[in-house]
């Protein structure tokens, strides 16, 4: 490496390494081991699991108890499901709605392209929870929606949205929609047009070159999308606990209200760590795509 | 390249759009109602603004965001170029693998369990080292974890274009590779990093799970009091503050955009001038 002499490079390399490690990678060590602790009512509120004995021996002791709530307890399995649930199906909903616009805006000239894509990431950063809330305005059972239907006289009593599944639903595809289309687009953009004109050119019809060339060559966009869609849904809590009733239980919610309403921190770092192995596969897969996108 | 516009794909999109700016735009509106009943329009007032100014509770919260978001952005600024710096220049290196992991995955990881686990870390150092104490300090951490991996994935995509013949060019006229790297490359990203600046400062006023996790008694971020106003319903003096919120952000957005394209432009413009030349 000619650029910078090897006991340089460390300088760069070790900052964020070090922090990322030390603030990113070794909590989900805290995490783990405070879920093999058991509640205690001091500060903070769990047992210590390395201990002296009276002859200075270290003890260990470690409980898979709440591990075994988790599945004894009904509550986690069905949140477990929920979530996955209502992330599933979310992300395909984006899905169907990103792909047209990601394919109108790869479309669009570069000049459209620039204004296009910076209407969609505006959004994109302004406040979540603000969003959230903004849709609340829209849905809620005297909101403009409502209003608007009473009026045309569509509906003859106000909508029931708030505090249903629909409203969960409408909240993540609200809130995720532009993590769908960035992606689809950075791959439709890339396409090769070469290939749909050889399509043309062998007689292909625009609708079967589209599903023959098109289609395929997105796949990594879909894929990449797909994820940043589905992975933070599972854990959402903002919006099923602003939007959502009490029957609209997600896991995020749950691991919530174990923290902070129950103040139980092994159980609720139990639930982090059986989620996030949960999580295991899918962020496996984004990772896969997202270095080979890299070194692309 | 073709460029056909099928009035099905402006649909599309002109519905998608619509979906994104509505809620925003009504929310918006609706701050200048005079009525303290939120379905009810009584005119045009800008009652709710002046009430915010008087609130306490806000301003502080308001100020605590806007330093937390101040240091942690810079923070991550520097850790972020870094990180770029040793993915793009750095072939291979011990760790490499786990760096690329670790900023990767603050992208989609849930906050619910960032939040968490990084409690968990701090309430453990603090029984060790007697330090940090949750609060501002905590806060900062925390959002610089994530918002290095947002600054390294915009600053790592520019230095991947950047020419590194130039830095060539000044190594063979006597620079060292240091000083070729700061007065050459440095100048062509820096629009990256004034916008990868911009953009933590957004997520981080922005950011509600992970400080709430990882903050102590008496420190409340603007959007840790906006959810507990919202909790209890929609009110006029949030729609105020949400107002006033989205047009900071909406420009801080918008001021990174700019950059972004004049820096482009002008690296087409010296391209240009170059192969004349």
């Amino acid at each position: 490496m000619r650029l910078l002499e090897r006991p340089g490079r460390w300088l760069i390399i070790l900052p964020p390494l070090l922090f990322l490690t030390v603030f990113f990678l070794i909590p989900f060590a805290f995490a783990f081991k405070i879920s093999l602790a058991e509640t205690a009512p001091r500060v903070p509120p769990f047992t210590d699991i390395f201990s002296r004995t009276a002859d200075g021996h270290l003890q260990l002791s470690v409980s898979p108890a709440n591990f075994k709530y988790l599945l004894t307890d009904e509550v986690y399995g069905v949140a477990y499901l929920y979530s996955l649930q209502t992330a599933f199906f979310s992300t395909l909903i984006c899905l169907a709605l990103g792909y047209p616009m990601a394919y109108a805006i790869s479309r669009a000239s570069k000049t459209t392209q620039s204004i296009l894509l910076l209407i969609i990431i505006l959004p994109f950063w302004t406040s979540f929870l603000l969003r959230v809330y903004a849709l609340e305005g829209i849905i809620r059972d005297g909101g403009i929606l409502n209003t608007v239907l009473l009026r045309l006289g569509l509906i003859s009593q106000p909508l029931k949205i708030m505090r249903t599944s629909v409203a969960v639903y409408l909240g993540i595809i609200y809130s995720y929609l532009p993590f769908m289309v960035l992606p689809l687009f950075a791959t439709l953009e890339k396409l090769d047009n070469t290939l749909l004109e050889a399509a043309a050119d062998l007689g292909s019809p625009p609708w079967r070159a589209f599903l023959d060339v098109t289609v395929p060559q997105s796949i990594p966009g879909v894929i990449a999308g797909s994820m940043l869609v589905f992975i933070p849904a599972v854990g959402e809590f903002v919006i099923p606990s602003l939007l959502g009733g009490p029957d609209n239980l997600m896991i995020g919610r749950v691991l919530w209200d174990e923290f902070f309403g129950n103040h139980d921190w092994p159980v609720a770092s139990a639930v982090a760590i059986a989620f996030l192995l949960l999580l295991a596969g899918p962020i496996a897969i984004y990772q896969y795509y997202n270095v080979r996108q890299q070194e692309a | 390249m073709e460029r056909r516009f099928s009035p099905v794909l402006f649909a599309a999109l002109s519905l998608g759009i619509a979906v994104l700016y509505v809620p925003i735009l009504v929310l918006i509106a609706y701050s200048f109602n005079a009525s303290p009943l939120v379905s009810v329009w009584g005119g045009f007032s800008t009652h709710w603004y002046v009430e915010l100014m008087h609130n306490r509770q806000i301003l502080q919260a308001a100020l605590l965001s806007l330093e937390v978001a101040v240091a942690s952005s810079t923070a991550a600024v520097v850790l972020g170029t870094l990180t770029s710096i040793a993915l793009v220049r750095f072939a291979r290196f011990p760790g490499r693998l786990l760096l690329t992991g670790m900023v990767n995955a603050p992208l989609v990881m849930p906050e619910i369990i960032t939040g968490i686990t990084q409690l968990l870390l701090f309430v453990s150092m603090l029984q060790m080292f007697s330090w940090p104490h949750r609060g501002f300090t905590t806060i900062v951490i925390a959002h610089i974890a994530f918002c290095t991996a947002y600054v390294t994935v915009t600053v790592q995509s520019r230095l991947q274009s950047a020419d590194r013949s130039l830095e060539e060019a000044a190594m063979d006229l006597g620079s060292s590779p240091a000083q070729a790297f700061v007065e050459v490359t440095l100048p062509i990203i820096a629009p990256a990093l004034i916008s990868s600046w911009l953009l933590s400062f957004t997520l981080s006023l922005d950011d509600l799970v992970i400080s709430s996790f990882v903050s102590g008694p008496g420190a409340s971020t603007l959007p840790m009091v906006i959810y507990s106003k919202v909790k209890l319903g929609v009110s006029p003096d949030v729609n105020a503050l949400a107002s006033l919120i989205i047009c900071l952000v909406g420009t801080c957005v918008m001021a990174a955009g700019y950059f972004m394209r004049r820096a482009e432009r002008r690296r087409v413009l010296d391209m240009q001038i170059a192969e004349r030349g």
